[in-house]
């Protein structure tokens, strides 16, 4: 396993799963998994046990639901489908992450912050 | 909502944990599968498939546990744990959780019934509307609450104040000098003698009391010779009534005369638990304020509502400038020197030093109670060091372990709680219903709400408080050498040794403090009971004959009086019969007296207690005849006017004279003095009786209420129907459910310290059983800790004597330290109590002695049983057992 893998920032896991979900439709635990890691480039350090509790969080917040289905090999899984308030949420969230990796892009490049000053 | 909805979710996983666990067990065994089909297709060998898919999930237990605290709440999962664990413990360990069960349900029954008490008394609001705006303002402050006279006002003093203060929103009035009994009610049913409190018209408007039946007092009723109207009680009304709801508009026959009840109060409302505690008040009738009754002279007691933002020091202040002002402008009217004390305070006042006595009792108790179980739960946790180890061993951290003892300790104390509740609600009904004490508001004592929430608080308090030293220990005994060692007791050098011997020590010291504190409250009330009452109250009784309003001349009266004293006198079994106005600890009025030829300032101008009484009632009461002669029949309307004084009076009047024959002026016209008695402890058991004097009845018509008192060999159940037979012809309808005896009296005065006594000296035994039983399980355990030592010194040749004397010694230097801090923090603290004794000195030395012997002697006893199954150790087993 490469060392330079990053860790996941606290919060940020949950809005992968939504983002996930919206571009994926139903998936079952693995899938998201195996999904978030190909996105990243297999440069996220995910523990995959760690998907399940972000699953019940966001299932406890009424954002995603959950029932339990059959997948493309003929398994039993369980799929978890992203809900109306679970989209508007994630809107909310990816606006506010927008703005607040600007501000940071703005503190690592100082020169930027100066040209943009009248 | 979001997060109403989350903790609502996580409180449905609590409950459905192992569908969920089930469900997510399934849900992972999927994701492995998928992962190691992955894994397959990569080319690994199934075993490095399976290997690598566990490695990628970060493990099925921590993937699990972390699922569970996510979606669930850890703490009450490790709490369910907790308590599962601990209930299996207690029912392991029965006859301990039974024993520590027991005494924290006393402790905190006592704690919960005593709460109850001063809940009552001290901190509820009055049942008043706005309770906190009432005043009580009264005459005279230093004068005693039982000399009427001195605390009341004249009603012109109450109609002056009305007018022109500025503080008061209202100043109600109620006739102070009501008498228990002064109503005859007859007509249907049997004869009854009521007693009515007469009111003034705005009395129940100012309380915020408003009648469940019917209305208030008309100004039409409230006036002098107005219609006769009465309010009944919801006692009066249930009991006599049958809670008639046709009543109001009915007339009653009260004293041969119709009647009008106007309304019934609610049962919310008791006049006489708040100002007349220990009695029943059945009827309210108006008091008109009027110059009629303004010749009364001090009658009224005074009730005020402050308006909204007056304190009561600027309303005091004002009163009294108001006070001068009247007293200036009116120097014919009685003094009126008057203070104000808000009336909760009132009420309370005398009992707040006794009830924040036994508040501290019980809360000493409850720490006895702690230091108990705390003791025990260390000698347990000694005796748990394995299976501590093991859960350390098996990665239970110091936290939880912690908090696991706590647990066990706060359950504990909640099963105590639920057995002292229900002490509680017992204890709490047996007060509320001890109509024979003189206590304010006792009736209204249950536990409410907040007693709830109290016992509550103190059952969680007192879990952790207990619990705190043998939690704290736990860390060190799960150190892994227990585990190795087998607790080879030798000698024991635990650290933990010293702490019980100091949680033994200060539950002597505690219990010392209770046991001088009761000691020196028992030593008082032997000394009130041992009190020269003047009189002796043993086999007298006394009941109700006022003359009926057809005896309607003062000739007439006379007549009916002595024809009543013959025939009660012709009644066998009654050896002496008398008649008076006044019983003796009960109401007093006071006039001035003075003798004749003297001058006095206006300062000291002589002041007696005055009681109307006839011939016999000095030999019926047993009041020794000091000097001169008892009254007689003769000394009737047209004879020579006299008068019999107290010794206190007559050394007052005359030091060092005779005074029989002297002249006082007490009433028009002047008196001669013609027979002295001795004195009598009218006002209460305490308090020195004061100038008395005593008038005829034949020879004046102010009383208010005719006792008739007999010196019998009977009961009283014999006694009400013969007096009842005898006085018929000239009394028919005479009532006798109030025959009542002298010694009732005189206990009911003695009831409030009776109670406090009873209470506290309870608390004091309940802390030496517990005290004992501290130093008999610490002594014990010691010795079972010690066995194979003391066999080892037994085989070397060491004596039984020898070993006993020594396990002894060990007792009584702990008990003997205890003791010495007791004394001294008892010394500090008796000070404290010092406003509750009575004949006795805070630092009475018989008490300390006493109190000291006895807690000596217990715990000598205490050691001595283990000490004596220490001498009986076989060295020979003892050496095998291990």
């Amino acid at each position: 396993m490469p060392e330079n893998k990053l860790d996941i920032l606290q919060g940020t896991l949950d809005l992968m799963v939504l983002q996930t979900l919206v571009t994926m439709g139903s998936l079952h635990g693995y899938g998201i998994a195996r999904r978030i890691e190909q996105v990243s480039g297999d440069l996220l350090l995910l523990n995959q046990g760690t998907i399940y509790a972000s699953l019940v969080r966001l299932q406890q917040r009424g954002w995603i639901s959950a029932a339990w289905g059959t997948s493309d090999n003929n398994r039993r899984a369980k799929f978890y489908t992203i809900t109306k308030s679970g989209r508007k949420q994630l809107a909310a969230e990816a606006h506010n992450w927008g703005r607040l990796s600007s501000v940071i892009a703005r503190f690592f490049n100082p020169a930027k912050e100066g040209s943009s000053k009248p | 909502m979001n997060s109403l909805r989350v903790i609502w979710n996580r409180l449905v996983s609590f409950f459905r944990k192992s569908d969920l666990d089930r469900e997510f067990s399934d849900e992972l065994a999927a994701h492995i599968d998928l992962l190691v089909e992955e894994n397959l297709q990569r080319g690994m060998s199934p075993e490095e498939a399976r290997r690598a898919a566990f490695i990628k999930l970060g493990g099925l237990e921590p993937a699990k546990e972390l699922h569970r605290d996510t979606r669930s709440i850890p703490f009450l999962d490790s709490l369910t744990q907790d308590l599962r664990y601990t209930f299996r413990t207690m029912r392991r360990d029965f006859g301990f959780t039974a024993f520590a069960i027991l005494i924290v349900g006393l402790g905190i029954g006592a704690s919960a019934t005593v709460f109850s008490v001063v809940n009552t008394l001290l901190i509820r609001p009055l049942p008043f509307r706005d309770p906190a705006s009432l005043v009580w303002i009264s005459n005279h402050p230093e004068n005693d609450a039982n000399d009427l006279s001195a605390q009341t006002v004249q009603v012109d003093h109450l109609l002056d104040l009305r007018a022109h203060n500025r503080s008061y929103s209202d100043i109600a009035a109620y006739f102070a000098f009501y008498g228990v009994g002064d109503n005859k009610l007859t007509g249907t049913g049997e004869p009854e003698r009521l007693t009515s409190v007469p009111v003034s018209e705005n009395f129940f408007p100012l309380l915020g009391v408003q009648p469940e039946l019917g209305r208030n007092f008309t100004v039409e009723e409230c006036k002098w010779n107005g219609p006769s109207a009465v309010l009944l009680s919801h006692g009066l009304w249930q009991r006599r009534f049958a809670s008639d709801p046709s009543i109001v508009g009915r007339a009653l026959t009260l004293d041969d005369k119709p009647v009008m009840v106007v309304g019934v109060l609610p049962a919310s409302f008791d006049f006489a638990t708040v100002f007349a505690p220990g009695s029943h008040i059945d009827l309210f009738s108006p008091f008109p304020l009027s110059p009629e009754t303004n010749r009364w002279g001090n009658t009224l007691a005074l009730v005020g509502r402050l308006k909204p933002g007056v304190t009561v020091q600027s309303a005091a202040a004002e009163i009294k400038v108001l006070a001068a002002q009247i007293k200036r402008e009116h120097p014919d009217r009685n003094d009126f020197t008057p203070t104000v004390v808000f009336l909760a305070r009132r009420v309370s006042g005398r009992l707040r030093p006794a009830l924040l006595v036994l508040a501290c009792a019980v809360g000493v108790v409850m720490l006895i109670v702690c230091a108990n179980i705390s003791n025990l739960l260390l000698a347990r946790a000694a005796s748990r060091q394995k299976e501590i180890a093991i859960r350390a061993a098996l990665g239970a951290g110091k936290r939880r372990l912690i908090q696991q003892m706590l647990t066990e300790s706060v359950v504990l104390s909640c099963c105590g709680a639920t057995l002292g509740l229900l002490l509680a609600f017992v204890g709490t009904r047996v007060l509320a219903h001890l109509t024979s004490v003189s206590i304010p508001l006792l009736s209204d004592v249950r536990i409410d709400a907040t007693a709830l929430v109290f016992t509550l608080l103190i059952a969680v308090f007192t879990g952790i408080l207990f619990g705190l030293v043998p939690a704290i220990q736990v860390p060190g005994l799960a150190l892994h050498d227990t585990l190795k060692d087998a607790n080879r007791g030798s000698s024991q050098g635990h650290g933990h040794t010293w702490i019980r011997s100091a949680l033994v020590v200060s539950e002597i010291a505690l219990a010392c403090v209770l046991l001088v504190g009761a000691g020196l409250l028992i030593h008082s009330f032997l000394r009130v009971l041992d009190i020269d009452l003047g009189f002796h109250p043993e086999r007298a009784a006394a009941l109700r004959i006022d003359p009926s309003s057809s005896y309607s001349t003062q000739e007439k009266r006379n007549a009916y009086f002595t024809d009543a004293l013959h025939r009660a006198l012709d009644v066998p079994g009654i050896e002496a019969a008398g008649l008076s106005d006044a019983l003796p600890l009960g109401h007093n009025r006071t006039w001035g007296i003075a003798a004749k030829g003297v001058v006095y300032t206006p300062e000291d101008y002589p002041f007696g207690f005055v009681r109307i009484i006839s011939d016999g009632y000095f030999k019926a009461m047993g009041i020794p005849l000091r000097a001169g002669r008892d009254f007689s029949e003769r000394d009737s309307l047209d004879s020579q006017k006299v008068i019999i004084i107290n010794e206190t009076l007559a050394s007052a009047l005359w030091p060092g004279e005779n005074p029989i024959g002297k002249i006082v002026n007490a009433d028009k016209p002047d008196r001669i003095v013609v027979g002295v008695v001795g004195d009598v402890r009218h006002l209460s058991l305490e308090e020195k009786s004061g100038s008395e004097f005593y008038l005829p009845i034949r020879q004046t018509q102010d009383y208010g209420s005719v006792d008739l008192v007999v010196r019998t060999s009977l009961t009283t159940a014999q006694l009400a129907p013969r007096i009842r037979e005898a006085l018929r012809p000239i009394a028919p309808d005479l009532p006798t459910s109030n025959l009542r005896t002298l010694q009732q009296l005189v206990d009911k005065s003695a009831s409030p310290r009776r109670f406090v006594v009873l209470l506290l000296g309870g608390f004091a035994a309940f802390a030496l059983i517990l005290a004992s039983l501290g130093i008999y399980a610490v002594i014990s355990y010691s010795v079972s800790q010690r066995t194979q030592e003391i066999g080892i010194r037994m085989a070397l040749g060491a004596s039984a004597q020898k070993l006993q004397a020594g396990i002894l010694f060990q007792t009584l230097a702990l008990a003997a330290i205890g003791i010495l801090i007791g004394v001294a923090s008892s010394w500090a603290l008796a000070r404290a109590i010092s406003s509750l004794l009575f004949g006795v000195t805070a630092t009475d030395p018989a008490t300390f002695v006493g109190m000291l012997t006895l807690l000596t002697a217990v715990a000598a006893l205490a050691g001595y049983l283990p000490a004596r199954r220490a001498s009986r150790i076989d060295p020979m087993s003892a050496l095998r057992v291990s």
